[in-house]
């Protein structure tokens, strides 16, 4: 580890560990959407798969362990593999190269310049932190904090869950009767 | 420290100082978030669509979990627990969806979508 410092120059390791997981989150966020070799959804998927793990990465980095943990057990165990369940279900064609339509240029390079000047305006108005804060016992105050303050969303977001289910079946019935 | 031709010239702070602050995630977020976009936009497959979709709920995950851990409070994580639940429901009836559409219409491309009767 103190070799390590050494070697960057006295930067720490988790500064390093950022830059490394940022890249590879935004490198495989641009290879879902604009892939160069090939442009089937199954790319995009195992590209996104990709995208989700880095980005636990990053939660891990923010001392979120147990969002990281359920971030690769829901996000990339579940939603991504039902995903490729149904790209593969479908049997797609790969979609034809086309010219992008010159309004559609301009409303895209419109509103990202607008984001850009929002987050710009706003990032030069923050303050940098004194100190690193310390958050101690994650998981534990996590979840007290979710079973005593937000109990209410909790128990709405299982019935969510049930009514997400009744609707995946009755949507995939082939006949409504 | 690097020397700036006029002296009220200042860089934005993720250029500025390496130690990685709440900006440095929050520019992360918001990239991750107009890549999303970019991808709703520009692509024609129904399923990229909604893979970009999910995205730009990831970049906002990212966004609230930063801003929980730099104030010091625990609610980001709560919400950002909620949002993935939410999420996975979601997924979960739109690919029902775009498989029911699929079986009626033959076609996941979204230009040949034009009208809303199933």
């Amino acid at each position: 580890m103190e070799a390590i410092n050494n070697m960057l120059g006295g930067t720490a390791v988790p500064d390093v560990l950022f830059y490394v997981f940022a890249t590879l989150t935004l490198l495989c966020g641009v290879l879902v959407i604009a892939n160069p070799f090939s442009r089937s959804p199954v790319t995009s998927a195992m590209f996104l798969v990709l995208t989700i793990i880095s980005m636990a990465g990053l939660f891990v980095l923010l001392h979120a362990f147990f969002l990281a943990a359920v971030q690769i057990l829901v996000y990339a165990g579940a939603v991504m593999v039902l995903f490729l369940f149904v790209i593969m279900l479908l049997d797609l064609k790969e979609e034809a190269r086309r010219k992008i339509k010159f309004f559609g240029l301009i409303a895209g390079i419109i509103s990202v310049g607008g984001i850009i000047t929002a987050l710009v305006k706003s990032l030069a108005s923050i303050k940098p932190a004194a100190t690193e804060p310390a958050l101690e016992g994650e998981t534990y105050a996590l979840g007290k904090l979710l079973f005593t303050q937000y109990t209410l969303p909790f128990e709405i977001v299982s019935v969510l869950l049930l009514v997400a289910m009744v609707g995946v079946i009755l949507l995939s019935k082939k006949k409504l009767e | 420290m690097r020397v700036y031709p006029t002296a009220s010239f200042q860089l934005p702070a993720p250029i500025e100082n390496m130690h990685v602050g709440l900006e440095h995630y929050l520019t992360v977020s918001f990239l991750l978030f107009s890549l999303g976009l970019l991808g709703v936009i520009l692509r024609r497959n129904l399923l990229v669509i909604y893979m970009s979709l999910e995205l730009m709920l990831n970049a906002a995950n990212l966004a609230l979990v930063s801003f929980s851990r730099f104030n010091n409070k625990l609610d980001g994580q709560v919400l950002v627990f909620f949002i993935i639940t939410v999420a996975a429901a979601e997924v979960a009836v739109g690919l029902a969806l775009i498989v029911a559409l699929y079986r009626k219409r033959q076609s996941a491309h979204v230009e040949d979508l034009t009208s809303m009767k199933l």
